[in-house]
């Protein structure tokens, strides 16, 4: 179209992409330029070493351990926000988004204390022999509660919006709470879940601050991925800090698209099926 | 005209979840046709507060706590330290000059894409959200690359004695590649969904452009503005990872509050480093209180509006 | 002022929301745009308005070119549907809002101003509001407040956009004619889009029916009601029975059909059903060799003469 009702169309645009481009996109592309330099070969040979292999055993395996269980939690606790009435509801409500608005240093440095061996949960768990910080279960809680908002934000407004005669008319065929709940309510729910799920999955795998002052930094077994990026730049190792940023990147990449898809998903399920 | 919602509701957006909700409508008070059990809702309320007291409210006032709990004047001898004011100052020069850059781009963003139709929308708006799906740490490596000594540009910027890196030009830019989805990302559905009328009828009265962006847009999407530009200097003052790899920790030169809080708990100064820690996470707080209320005066706003049309239509 | 429409094509994507329309709205006159949903009604009155551009085309304003105009300088005042008030702007604010944006020097003064919403209050019935923020107002008043937003600038055309579509039936009705008395105050050429036939026949001095981007019929509400031009028209206007006649099927209105008891000749069936409430009756006739029954409309008076019911045989004739 030729014409524009309202001005600012070519501005606007023109802003918008040299801005995309210059902060996103060739700070990106170098990632390119850096690889190309190592060669395919080479790529594969930095990225596929032993270390960076049990790096990416650690942040994928305890991101997706930490994403489920911030998928059965969310949905509990979305559930409780939307349905039950209880004093200070608003209150807990608003600290949901607390994970996303606290600074993940400071969130690294509380969890490391609150679960080293001297300090109140971590004492509490060193009684059963169990030690959380500096271990990869100290990981799992840092991602845990990086992850937390997500499923809840996802879940939150779909079961707020889901139909009450759905139930209603289960009810009304004679079907228990306990059958409505999974036969009628999840299956709405799902979608949501699976999107909150992938996005708290992606969030943890980049996760850098909270993690590096509870996991101990063992390399092979409490060593994430991205510590590994940091530590191969302080060696001055350019190429190979950039590799396993490739390997990150793609896998995000991938996350998009598949977060993409399942918003898609959720948007359809719930505006009833609009093309 | 305005594109339909299903179209955009296809956008991935990892930070669509974390946005200002916008649901007006009260939820009606539910009439328990079918009954919750009591032992499902003392599960689930169960489950869910030992989930959120464990995860979120422990780990906070551990914050506080490991701030204070050697007393008031150990805490405030905490900000004595010029290393520790320089990171202050550091921390608030980014953001004043991070969060304006991201404001005005997200302004401009979500205007060309909610006000006019173009080919390649929906990429751009995935392109929009590239930064919330890198890791903090990749974003801090790309300018390294990019400018770094060895980088692509890093002949160049030594040749005309021009420091990015491990200098404050190179924070800036890691902090303005990982808050630079938020505000975009709060207007563009707050924008799709008011859609243009008001603007158009601004047109056909003869306001100019920049006359009906501030006289008519910008009084709409006052609230969403702001919430998105809160949450984007939260997260540009608190950013760790990415402004660590281009900061090379110079104390006194290159470190901000966060990067000064890790120098502090590894030379286990834990009540300083909880001091400042306490800073950030009241400014996390008062970021939360805002969302708050600003989601509660929009809503407010419309629920008051709906009375009255009711009551007019009364009387 | 006079508007043409000159071979007027718009295509979104693929799909032809115009085709080659061609209508002349004489000055001072009241047009209705009629059409049901997606007939490109709204698009052809958003054409007009400068806020969307046709693919091929002219538009003239008085013999003017104006297909290149924007909007602001067309000298139009659109009332859009859902009214777009400024709801931050209290209502004196939002009928000021033409004349704020002025250059300075063109800018009326404020007493001026205060003046000038003084009388469109005036105008348009809601003296006193002035104060008030758009969200405080009922739905018809945000309608008039809008109209005289819309007035403030002087406009030489006046679109609306689905005026009435937004209310319910009773303010619909209240409004409808207080439109009606307004028009022939102020004379000011007005075309509005409406998709209900009532409205169209009862507001307009002229009908414009649109269906499927092309235009089928333009004329007075009774050529249009009793002349249809082809197929659409009429049954887009109204019931319509099909019925056999001299030169094959006739289109009849219900109400044109005279319903007998006893009598010679015309069609011969048995009454189905009967429809008392309201003003009109309304009776449904099966006849042989048809498969849907015919519908008549009835006064109350001549019902009451007659006494149908069910199963009686009646004679109609056309």
């Amino acid at each position: 179209m030729r014409r524009r009702i309202l001005p600012g169309f070519g501005l606007t645009l023109g802003f918008t992409l040299l801005y995309l481009g210059l902060i996103v996109l060739l700070p990106l592309s170098a990632t390119v330029w850096k690889t190309s330099s190592l060669g395919l070969e080479g790529f594969w040979e930095v990225a596929t070493t032993p270390r960076a292999l049990a790096s990416y055993r650690v942040t994928f395996g305890l991101s997706l351990l930490a994403a489920l269980v911030n998928g059965v939690f969310g949905v509990i606790v979305a559930w409780m926000l939307v349905r039950y009435e209880f004093p200070g509801k608003k209150l807990v409500d608003a600290m949901v988004d607390l994970p996303f608005a606290l600074p993940t240093a400071v969130a690294g440095i509380a969890l490391a204390t609150l679960y080293a061996p001297q300090g109140w949960l971590g004492r509490w768990f060193e009684e059963f022999g169990i030690k959380v910080a500096f271990t990869p279960a100290g990981i799992f809680v840092a991602l845990t509660f990086i992850g937390l908002p997500f499923v809840v934000r996802t879940v939150q407004p779909v079961l707020e919006q889901a139909e009450r005669e759905l139930e209603e008319a289960a009810a009304s065929l004679g079907a228990t709470w306990w059958q409505t709940v999974r036969r009628i309510i999840l299956p709405v729910l799902l979608p949501s879940i699976l999107t909150g799920v992938a996005m708290a999955f992606a969030r943890a795998i980049g996760e850098y601050g909270s993690v590096i002052f509870i996991a101990g930094n063992m390399p092979m077994i409490s060593e994430i991925t991205p510590l590994l990026i940091v530590i191969k730049l302080e060696q001055y190792d350019y190429a190979g800090a950039t590799a396993l940023a490739v390997v990150m990147l793609v896998a995000s990449f991938c996350l998009l698209l598949v977060i993409n898809t399942l918003q898609w998903w959720t948007a359809r399920r719930s505006s009833g099926g609009v093309a | 005209m305005v594109d339909g919602a299903a179209q955009f509701g296809g956008g991935g957006l990892m930070g669509a979840a974390l946005g200002m909700r916008r649901s007006y409508e009260a939820v009606a008070p539910h009439k328990e046709v079918l009954p919750e059990p009591l032992l499902a809702k003392l599960v689930i309320g169960g489950l869910g507060l030992a989930f959120l007291v464990l995860f979120l409210f422990i780990p906070l006032v551990a914050v506080f706590h490991g701030a204070l709990e050697k007393g008031w004047d150990l805490f405030l001898q905490s900000f004595d330290d010029p290393a520790g004011w320089h990171a202050i100052q550091l921390t608030l020069i980014v953001a004043a000059i991070a969060v304006p850059l991201n404001m005005v781009f997200g302004l401009a963003a979500a205007w060309a894409i909610t006000k006019f139709k173009f080919r390649g929308k929906s990429f751009l708006i995935t392109l929009i959200d590239l930064p919330f799906a890198v890791s903090p740490v990749v974003a801090g490596l790309i300018y390294v690359l990019l400018c770094g000594r060895q980088g692509w540009f890093g002949p160049w910027l030594l040749e005309h004695d021009i420091r990015i890196i491990f200098a404050l030009p190179g924070i800036v830019l890691a902090t303005i590649f990982v808050t630079f989805p938020f505000v975009a990302r709060e207007l563009i559905p707050l924008m799709q969904a008011q859609g243009n009328d008001e603007e158009f009828a601004a047109v056909t009265l003869g306001a100019g452009g920049w006359q009906t962006f501030w006289r008519v847009t910008l009084p709409k999407v006052k609230w969403g503005l702001l919430y998105g530009v809160i949450l984007c200097n939260a997260r540009a003052m608190g950013e760790f990872g990415a402004v660590s790899v281009v900061s090379g920790h110079i104390r006194g030169q290159t470190n901000t509050i966060p990067l000064h809080i890790e120098i502090l708990y590894n030379e286990y100064q834990a009540v300083a480093a909880f001091a400042f820690a306490a800073l950030l996470a009241l400014l996390a707080l008062v970021t939360l209180g805002v969302k708050t209320l600003v989601e509660t005066l929009s809503r407010g706003q419309f629920r008051g509006d709906a009375q009255l049309v009711i009551a007019a239509k009364e009387a | 002022m006079k508007i043409e429409v000159q071979g007027i094509s718009k295509k979104f994507g693929r799909f032809p929301a115009l085709h080659e329309v061609n209508l002349t709205v004489p000055s001072g006159k009241l047009v209705a745009l009629l059409g049901p949903s997606g007939s490109g009604k709204t698009t052809l009155l958003r054409i007009i308005a400068g806020l969307e551009f046709g693919d091929t085309g002219r538009i003239l304003f008085d013999g003017r070119d104006v297909t290149e105009l924007p909007a602001g300088k067309r000298q139009v005042g659109f009332v859009f549907q859902h009214y777009a008030l400024f709801r931050h702007l209290t209502v004196f604010r939002n009928i000021t809002f033409g004349l704020d944006v002025r250059p300075r020097r063109l800018r009326p003064s404020p007493v001026d101003a205060a003046k000038r919403v003084a009388e469109l209050l005036k105008l348009v019935q809601l003296e006193g509001l002035e104060s008030r923020f758009p969200p405080q107002l009922s739905g018809g008043q945000r309608q008039r407040i809008a109209l005289a937003r819309a007035l403030a600038v002087e406009p030489k055309v006046l679109l609306l956009d689905e005026p009435f579509g937004a209310l319910d039936a009773k303010v619909r009705k209240d409004l409808r004619r207080w439109l009606r008395e307004f028009h022939e105050r102020v004379h000011i050429t007005t075309l509005f889009v409406t998709h209900d036939q009532e409205e169209a026949l009862e507001l307009a001095d002229e009908v414009v029916v649109l269906h499927e981007g092309r235009i089928q019929q333009i004329g007075t509400p009774e050529q249009i009601y009793h002349q249809p031009a082809n197929e659409f028209v009429h049954t887009f206007l109204g019931n319509v029975n099909e019925l056999p006649g001299s030169g094959g099927t006739l289109r009849v209105r219900p109400h044109e059909i005279l319903i007998g008891k006893n009598e010679e000749g015309g069609l011969v069936g048995t009454v189905v059903n009967v429809h008392a409430a309201g003003p009109v009756v309304r009776v449904l006739v099966r006849v042989p060799d048809r498969t849907d029954p015919v519908l008549v409309e009835l006064s109350q008076r001549e019902h009451s003469g007659l006494g149908l019911v069910e199963n009686d045989r009646v004679t109609l004739s056309y």
